[in-house]
């Protein structure tokens, strides 16, 4: 058990490395001069050359992305040659945005798509089971951004009960949840649509189980094989699946904020690839994958602890 | 007469898997209709210059941000007083050609590495376990955006990061196949008859993990279809003045209080199209998938 976390802990941090390289060199090959875009768009060659100096440009790359990863170990992303602010300040305001917007949207993707996957397994082959299946695919092929655009026409230019856009923060609750209701639906529903198919397969995989069988021939009642049996089987699952969405929700935040015009992580990747504003590009890509990568290990253990047939699997291999 | 019959015996036998498949296939209705969505976006896509009534680059300044059903209009015009139905049907060339394509060079590229990674294992594998590890550390989007950042925004580019973006599940899916047939019986018995591992992967194995492959194929290709018109939205893919329904949405978010109907008929093209497409996967899915049918 102990080994094999060790080894997952030991992946992770292999892909970690392999992936602040894959940034720290992304980042160089995007087009412009850093100095030219430090020193707010100079041509004088005197300027940059002190530019490079300071910031050490001049020096070979390996000897960069050295100092580099020793700054970010420290929490130190460098600055926005934009604004002035350390990257690291512009995270920690707007991570939280996007971690509420994930949040509220996982919630409702949850409330949606558990029940409805449940019923769509339990009552497998009806009308119910139909429809359901039939509005998650519609649910999965409606893309995000559209959604926002009609919610913004339905509910903020016709019927004015939200507001269009725009963010509030956690002072003002309610201002907050009014500005957040809108993005948090539109990023729930795709979301919903995965939990509600993983729910009913799972469950339909627990159902034709022989531990299933054998609490029927025991006798059990069928209330109590499927809300004991089969739903804990399947959550488990279902867990590891929608832990495993992670990525999907932040890719969803990127283009929901853009939308919604919400000061998250995901605006400030489009507009620092705008803006070119590098150093802010590079840190919210190593944040997020950080985050995936430790999201992704997390999931793992917490599957491995929960199902001890991973376990020893993963021991012997 | 006897040789004639054990002929068309064969013959029979031959077709019958097929002939089950199409079978299993039409007692899905819904899979059906996602047939023949992808099968008229396909025929709108090839035939659209064909199709579009008016030129999708032409202005009429008399007749901007027209409402659907205006005269010689059916679905309106935009900002420009450009048709929109002549721009839809265009436009779906460059949803179909990013979607497509993403998933084409996907395949091309994945397969043989997936293949090689499953069959030889050791360190081989090691790299390439650890390579798509990395590569799905990205949030989709966020790697999508950086490729097309880092590449400069044009069509080409969006397709190449799409692609990108779809070839670690393609490895992972190859690599899974590859290292489970390898201890199949008929596998180890090409192998000690002595077939070069070239044939052994090219004619012994592909044939039998292209059914994962085709299902992966209908998820990814209107993933990179929603992907391509999200990064067009965004100005990283398609550039005005070209028709795209990405674009298109961009444009009509700037006018969504004066033109609502605007933003509706793109997003519909979209949803359209990769709801065919992912009825069609999911009732291929249901066909191909052995152990389900079972």
């Amino acid at each position: 058990m102990q080994w094999y976390i060790l080894r997952r802990v030991g992946q992770s941090l292999v892909t970690l490395f392999i992936a602040t390289i894959v940034v720290f060199v992304g980042v160089r090959a995007l087009p412009g001069d850093a100095a030219t875009a430090l020193s707010a768009e100079t041509s004088n060659p005197k300027v940059l050359q002190a530019i490079r100096q300071e910031y050490g440009l001049d020096q070979p790359v390996p000897v960069q992305y050295v100092r580099w990863l020793g700054h970010a170990i420290q929490g130190d992303l460098g600055q926005s040659p934009k604004t002035g602010i350390s990257v690291s300040q512009t995270l920690a305001e707007r991570l939280p945005v996007t971690l509420e917007l994930a949040g509220l949207a996982l919630i409702i993707a949850l409330a949606i798509g558990l029940p409805i996957g449940i019923l769509a397994a339990v009552r497998r082959g009806s009308v119910a089971d139909y429809v359901a299946s039939t509005t998650a695919l519609v649910g999965l092929s409606v893309p995000h951004f559209w959604l926002g655009i009609l919610f913004i026409l339905g509910f903020a230019v016709s019927l004015q009960w939200l507001p269009a856009s725009g963010f509030v923060p956690l002072t003002d609750p309610l201002g907050n949840l009014s500005h957040m209701a809108m993005p948090a639906v539109v990023l729930g529903i795709g979301l919903a649509a995965v939990v509600m198919r993983q729910m009913r397969s799972a469950m339909l995989e627990s159902l034709g189980a022989d531990f299933v069988r054998t609490a029927r021939a025991k006798g059990m009642s069928e209330r109590v094989v499927v809300g004991i049996h089969v739903l804990r089987n399947s959550l488990i699952t279902v867990v590891t699946v929608v832990g495993l969405q992670l990525g999907t929700l932040i890719s969803g935040a990127v283009i929901t904020e853009q939308i919604f015009i919400i000061p998250g992580i995901g605006k400030l990747t489009i507009d620092s690839v705008f803006s070119r504003d590098y150093p802010s590009l590079q840190g919210v890509v190593l944040i997020t994958a950080t985050g995936y990568i430790v999201a992704n290990l997390l999931v793992d253990i917490a599957y491995s602890l929960l199902n001890p047939r991973i376990r020893v699997s993963g021991g012997a291999a | 007469m006897s040789a004639a019959g054990a002929t068309v015996r064969v013959g029979r036998r031959r077709s019958a898997g097929r002939s089950r498949f199409v079978a299993r296939f039409r007692r899905r209705p819904l899979a059906l209709i996602g047939l023949v969505g992808v099968v008229v976006v396909v025929v709108v896509a090839l035939a659209a210059p064909l199709l579009a009534p008016y030129d999708p680059a032409a202005s009429d300044y008399s007749a901007i941000l027209q409402g659907p059903g205006s005269p010689g209009h059916l679905l309106g015009t935009d900002d420009l007083g450009r048709d929109v139905l002549s721009r839809l049907i265009v436009g779906s060339r460059a949803s179909l050609t990013a979607g497509v394509f993403a998933t084409l060079l996907a395949l091309v590229v994945a397969v043989p590495i997936g293949m090689v990674a499953g069959y030889y294992r050791g360190w081989v594998d090691v790299i390439v376990s650890r390579v798509t590890d990395v590569v799905l550390s990205f949030p989709f989007l966020i790697l999508a955006v950086g490729l097309a950042a880092i590449l400069g925004p044009s069509l080409k580019n969006a397709t190449i990061a799409l692609a990108v973006g779809q070839l670690p599940m393609f490895v992972r899916i190859t690599r899974g196949e590859v290292m489970g047939l390898r201890e199949q019986e008929y596998v180890q018995a090409a192998v000690i008859n002595g077939a070069p591992t070239r044939v052994v992967l090219r004619r012994h194995m592909l044939p039998n993990i292209l059914s994962p492959l085709i299902v992966q194929s209908t998820v990814a290709i209107p993933g990179a279809i929603i992907g391509a018109a999200v990064l067009s939205f965004l100005g990283l893919g398609v550039q005005p003045p070209t028709a795209a329904w990405g674009t298109m949405l961009s444009q009509a978010q700037q006018y969504v209080s004066q033109a609502p109907w605007f933003a509706v008929f793109p997003g519909l093209a979209i949803a359209v199209t990769t709801l065919s497409f992912n009825l069609f996967g999911d009732g291929l899915r249901d066909v191909l998938d052995v152990r389900l049918a079972s």
